[in-house]
């Protein structure tokens, strides 16, 4: 007992030792720091629960933070930042911490920030908010928006003409919106290229259940639909499962996956008998960074759109399809450049709700 | 006396270990702790922003931790909090946003409501328990998912049209004030820290000056005995559980009304109702006890956001060392276990 006990004292005071070895020693350097700072542009975001390295949205905004950072040789920490959010108690907090380190302009990564950004942005008038993927009212506050429905049109195009039996499916994460835009723009994609083509759309009522995307990814194929494009985050991982498991099992089967918001193309693949396939026939990408990275240099450039919902789309480059190609056919992706040139001369207006594209006669 | 320092001083010594191999972790990976430590101290008594921010973080520990303690004083352990505090969320922000009531009476039946369905969804382990000896500790962890699922569906298919969450409760049912936001530099500190102080005086009040708190006590010791002594165990079982879920159920009202002002879709539990545990093993089951638990957890959860903010510390290493310093903290009651099992062996 008294020797375990000798043990234990013997070990805090080394630790006790470490810890008071390692004091004192950058106070001077953390000045200059901060003189040197002080007047230049800061810039930082707030993740929601996902965390920076969520291959998703939230390290898309870090990536376009750093590309910030990198051209205009600011230093981690101090010019640029993130800050991680463990619970949706902690976005307001995060908020406001940056706000009051003196952050010029903070980003909410994801709707699920609104609430916080509107009630933070209402507080702290001195400094700029963005949202990203929502629109919120505010003089300091920009809303970042994308044309995905541009985007899913696109990659419409690409199913309709890639698919051979002429059945198309669109699986959904939540009936919002959001995810409107999407069905809507992938509608009228197929239809545009391949009016005998038929879109089955099914919903999961859910981002996070890949059980259910796996569930429907399967009777849509079994209905006869070779290509299924997924709007559905979480719950797409389970389009990818069915379409891999169903190639294992028949690698004759031409079966496609399209991915969404960032090239997806690791997903799809699989190994069949030993050979290396992949059923990722393109993605929808969404340069959540291309927009980012813009949005820093116009509040640096004294540019902020404060209150304004700023939509990015192919002419900023924050919307593009995936560059592997595999499966992709020279005149599909002819079409797809045929595409982008008339939306960008605006001789096509791609529809975002269900009203515009029955609108559309589709 | 020697037994109180001694339970005084085991909670002390676990913190202090907790710093010391937080502090060691960062050394290891090259980071200076004392700017770390420096920075958390500074998240919560730096200023009053960080201090409305840290006691709003506590106000719901101390409740969650009540609930967990209430129970386990009777003997039962309540692991069912978390999914008692998500309904009682829930409940006192549908009152919130479906009356239009003076504050006076809206504000504390959305409490209440919150507290009932609390209790509700306790009651159920409770029943089973009394009825049909099924251990709690199953029926509430499933309960736990049982209320996220429910409530999920509630959010988006009853109280809206398929969106993620409610409304904002009206004005008159919250218990933020913009004296208390004034005050602090705008943190989101609300009056729920008066209602979870009342609740740990009406938990000591009924635990050690009425008959009831005594059989329930006596239930929790021995089951036989109290049989004996011509106690209804199962009507006690019953009331402790509901007792218990009525704290959780307030842990999530003051969520509700007070950090958050609507519910919303979540895609997993708070941590709030298992952080409870932890407050309440290391409070030993005391209101006193517990209410410094919360002060300790909640401040450590608060202040630890201020660490990536002024130090290079990344946030995977906080993550890592406030984990410590919690596993520390709870593991009190195990170091505690151990030390008594040395001392009787001693004794023999």
């Amino acid at each position: 007992m008294k020797k375990r006990k000798m043990g234990l004292m013997m070990s805090l005071v080394l630790a006790a030792g470490t810890i008071l070895a390692a004091c004192g020693s950058d106070d001077g350097k953390k000045d200059e720091g901060a003189k040197k700072e002080s007047d230049k542009f800061k810039v930082a975001m707030v993740t929601d629960i996902g965390g920076v390295d969520d291959r998703s949205f939230n390290q898309s905004s870090w990536e376009g933070l750093q590309a910030f950072g990198k051209e205009n040789n600011l230093t981690e920490k101090e010019g640029y930042t993130y800050l991680q959010s463990k619970s949706d108690a902690d976005y307001n907090t995060n908020l406001t911490q940056l706000a009051r380190q003196n952050y010029n302009l903070v980003f909410g990564v994801g709707y699920l920030l609104q609430n916080s950004i509107e009630e933070v942005a209402a507080q702290r008038k001195d400094t700029n908010f963005a949202i990203i993927d929502a629109v919120s009212k505010g003089d300091n506050v920009a809303s970042i928006t994308f044309k995905e429905h541009v985007g899913s049109f696109l990659v419409g195009v690409i199913a309709g003409k890639t698919t051979k039996t002429n059945k198309v499916g669109f699986v959904g994460g939540m009936d919002s919106e959001l995810i409107k835009k999407f069905e809507s723009g992938f509608i009228a994609g197929v239809k545009t290229v391949n009016p005998k083509a038929e879109v089955i759309i099914q919903y999961a009522g859910n981002f996070g259940a890949p059980e259910k995307g796996q569930a429907i990814a399967n009777t849509l194929y079994s209905s006869g639909a070779d290509i299924i494009y997924h709007a559905a985050g979480g719950t797409g991982k389970g389009v990818f499962k069915a379409a891999t498991d169903l190639k294992k099992q028949d690698p004759s089967k031409e079966i496609y996956v399209i991915g969404v918001d960032r090239d997806q193309y690791d997903e799809g693949a699989v190994e069949v008998n030993g050979k290396k396939e992949n059923i990722t026939l393109t993605s929808m990408v969404k340069r959540v960074d291309v927009a980012v990275q813009d949005l820093s240099n116009k509040a640096m450039n004294g540019e902020f759109p404060g209150g304004e919902n700023v939509e990015y789309g192919l002419e900023e480059n924050a919307i593009a399809i995936s560059e592997h190609t595999d499966h992709v056919s020279e005149e599909a992706l002819k079409a797809v450049d045929e595409y982008i040139t008339k939306i960008k001369a605006g001789e096509i207006e791609v529809p975002k709700t269900k009203a515009e594209y029955e609108a559309m006669g589709f | 006396m020697v037994k109180k320092m001694f339970g005084l001083l085991i909670p002390v010594l676990s913190v202090v270990l907790g710093l010391l191999a937080g502090a060691i972790i960062m050394l290891v990976s090259g980071y200076n702790p004392v700017d770390a430590y420096m920075a958390l101290f500074f998240g919560i008594f730096g200023d009053s922003y960080f201090l409305g921010e840290a006691i709003r973080t506590v106000t719901p520990y101390i409740l969650a931790g009540l609930a967990v303690a209430f129970a386990f004083r009777t003997g039962l352990f309540n692991i069912g909090v978390e999914g008692q505090l998500i309904v009682g969320w829930l409940a006192a922000v549908w009152v919130g946003i479906t009356f239009e009531l003076p504050m006076l009476i809206h504000l504390p039946l959305a409490i209440l409501a919150g507290g009932l369905a609390g209790a509700v969804w306790a009651f159920i382990p409770g029943l089973l328990k009394a009825k049909f000896r099924v251990h709690e500790v199953i029926v509430s962890i499933m309960l736990n998912y049982t209320a996220l699922h429910v409530t999920n569906y509630i959010i988006s298919y009853v109280l809206t049209d398929k969106l993620d969450k409610t409304n904002n409760i009206f004005e008159t049912a919250t218990l933020r004030s913009p004296l208390l936001s004034g005050l602090t530099d705008g943190s989101r500190l609300h009056w729920g820290i008066i209602v979870a102080i009342i609740c740990a005086i009406i938990m000591w009040f009924i635990l050690e000056k009425t008959t009831t708190g005594f059989e329930l006590k006596a239930v929790g010791f021995n089951q036989h005995a109290s049989e004996y002594a011509g106690m209804n165990v199962n009507r006690n079982i019953m009331m402790s559980m509901v007792i218990s879920g009525v704290f959780a159920g307030f842990a999530g009202a003051m969520e509700g009304l007070g950090t958050f002002g609507y519910a919303s879709i979540k895609s997993g539990f708070t941590g709030i109702g298992f952080d409870g545990i932890a407050v309440a093993l290391l409070g030993a089951n005391t209101a006193i006890g517990v209410v410094l638990a919360a002060f300790l957890f909640g401040g450590l959860k608060a202040g630890a956001l201020n660490i990536p903010v002024e130090t290079p510390i990344p946030n995977e290493i906080v993550d890592i060392v406030i984990a410590l310093i919690v596993f520390f903290v709870a593991s009190s009651y195990f170091i505690r276990w151990i030390l008594n099992r040395i001392n009787k062996k001693g004794v023999k």
